[in-house]
């Protein structure tokens, strides 16, 4: 149980991180570094609930962390590519 | 439900039209034409069986809840579904006149089609998870559809709402992970049944409305909005401000009204209720300052969002019964007409710009002479955005008004009212200038491809939802009518 909390705990400390880092600073890189550290909080607390003591684990919060992990990357690509186009523009 | 189940159909024909034109980019328009067609008809379909069963399920894969997703079609679901056909098909049509050039067409298709199908999915989906997957396909395709010119201005405007967009959904990721912590289930019906208020339901609402609000840009998270929608290419625009806006509201109104009803207090509703007047006000107040026609469309949506969401004190304080199933409907029918007539706003505003080469609303002057039958689209648009009869935002109006009246919550009224008058205003002001040239023009139609789908929709949302609308009553299974 203490487990539990301290990694459910830990996932909520770093969703308030990057929400901070999200919202302070400018360059996208950052801020897609923020994005990333909120979605890792989010998919920590679902790890965390998963447990079940002697049970197995709960399987549905895995898979939505698996699907969580595949539409991050998907959007993370974007919106580098965007960037990358952009910065491109600029050097023209 | 037979032995097709259309409900499926609705995500994956869209999904595999978008296959198709990836695979065969020689006969994008061809085939990309053909699975919009195919997805309408399935979409409008699917309207009609909820129109006579009231409520359909399918559990994909013979899963069933909660380990299994469903698709669920319920009225509220199908009323934005036949909406999405309507509209997706007339920017479809239109799309093939605006894109004459091979490589943005081979752009487009792909995009659009996963856009729609990511849509109907997340209309007719059962589960808090499932909403969010489609909710960040619907926001990483309508962010790429956006930066489609690749204009600077277009590709900086698309980058921020794409990273406004993420902010917001795992805002609602957030949310779900608390909720399924606190009742072990995604599915909503089941979640509806199990909510009990406490800190755990309060959190989740507040991120999950919060992230959503992000999305549908509601005033003061509207920022992103105006120079995202007003720098994409015109189809883009419309599909943007009349569909993926609304997907997002459409999210919000289903946690608050049902997931979330045991939850919701009074306070919460009024505090919606004031950003959507403070929208109204700011949202209209710029759309009349703006210069560019497609900058007024996209503040205007704005201002029409705020709208629908002074809807939720009134909804809020109105009892269980008729007066309720009124108000319900005369919402759904203000974001139906919404819909249709900024979508034929922007796919006019999009003609505007091509043949005189510009959208400045200052040099307008000879339109009405040039494009008589985009001029008019643009007025009868307009005469749905003001609320003027027989459109269906006069009737929506209408019970708002008379409910905030019946409620006493009287301090809507002036807000209604001083929306409408700037309505009024920054319409008239771009008929103004589109009528300031002399002779009389010969042809009403000068491109037929482009010009009369934007007709078409302007007039639905006049004619056919002010007219005719009491069927949306039955659709959505309510008590009482126009």
């Amino acid at each position: 149980m203490t487990a539990q909390f301290l990694y459910g705990g830990a996932g909520m400390i770093l969703f308030a991180l990057g929400l901070w880092s999200f919202l302070v600073h400018e360059p996208l890189l950052r801020k897609l570094i923020a994005l990333n550290i909120m979605g890792g909080g989010v998919f920590h607390l679902l790890i965390a609930i998963a447990e079940r003591g002697d049970q197995p684990p709960d399987p549905v919060p895995h898979a939505l962390v698996l699907t969580g992990i595949v539409v991050a990357v998907s959007a993370t690509a974007l919106a580098l590519a965007m960037g990358r186009r952009l910065e491109d523009d600029g050097r023209d | 439900m037979g032995v097709i189940d259309w409900l499926a159909l609705a995500v994956i024909v869209p999904l595999i039209g978008a296959l198709a034109v990836t695979a065969l980019p020689s006969r994008v328009r061809g085939l990309g034409l053909f699975a919009a067609c195919a997805t309408a008809v399935i979409a409008l379909r699917v309207t009609l069986e909820v129109w006579q069963a009231a409520l359909l399920r399918s559990d994909l894969g013979g899963w069933g809840a909660p380990l299994g997703l469903a698709l669920q079609a319920d009225g509220l679901s199908a009323a934005l579904l036949a909406m999405t056909a309507l509209v997706g098909l007339a920017i479809s049509i239109s799309a093939t006149g605006y894109f004459r050039n091979d490589d943005q067409s081979r752009h487009f298709w792909p995009l659009w089609l996963l856009l729609w199908a990511a849509l109907n999915g997340l209309l007719l989906a059962a589960d808090l998870f499932n909403l969010y997957v489609t909710l960040e396909l619907v926001g990483l395709t309508a962010a790429a559809l956006g930066a489609l010119t690749g204009t600077r201005a277009a590709v900086a405007a698309n980058l921020r709402y794409l990273l406004v967009g993420l902010l917001g959904s795992i805002s609602y990721l957030l949310g779900v992970a608390l909720l399924y912590t606190a009742y072990g289930t995604l599915d909503m019906t089941l979640l509806a049944e199990a909510m009990q208020p406490g800190p755990v339901s309060g959190s989740a609402l507040v991120l999950m409305v919060g992230g959503l609000a992000l999305k549908a840009a509601i005033f003061p998270l509207h920022f992103w909005l105006p120079p995202a929608h007003a720098n994409a290419p015109a189809p883009v625009s419309a599909v943007l401000s009349a569909l993926v806006v609304k997907a997002a509201f459409y999210l919000i109104l289903r946690l608050w009204l049902d997931v979330f009803a045991p939850v919701v207090t009074p306070v919460a509703s009024d505090l919606l209720g004031i950003l959507g007047a403070l929208a109204v006000l700011w949202g209209s107040w710029r759309a009349l300052r703006a210069e560019r026609l497609k900058l007024l469309a996209a503040y205007s949506t704005v201002a029409q969002i705020g709208y629908l969401c002074l809807f939720f004190p009134l909804l809020q304080a109105t009892p269980e019964g008729t007066p309720r199933d009124d108000l319900m409907a005369a919402l759904v029918l203000m974001a139906l007409t919404h819909g249709f007539a900024k979508a034929g706003l922007f796919l006019a505003a999009g003609l505007v710009q091509q043949s005189a080469g510009h959208d400045r609303i200052a040099d307008l002057g000879g339109t009405a002479q040039h494009l008589p039958a985009t001029t008019f689209t643009i007025a009868l648009a307009g005469t749905a955005l003001i609320g003027l009869p027989p459109s269906g935002s006069f009737i929506g109006k209408w019970f708002l008004l008379s409910s905030a009246v019946a409620t006493g919550q009287w301090w809507w009224i002036p807000v209604i009212m001083a929306g409408t008058l700037l309505a009024a205003a920054y319409v008239f002001r771009v008929l103004g200038r589109a009528f300031n040239l002399e002779p009389t023009p010969r042809v009403f139609v000068t491109q037929a491809r482009t010009e009369v789908p934007a007709l078409l929709l302007a007039l639905t949302s006049v004619a056919v939802l002010g007219l005719v609308a009491s069927p949306l009553w039955r659709l959505l299974g309510l008590e009482g009518g126009p």
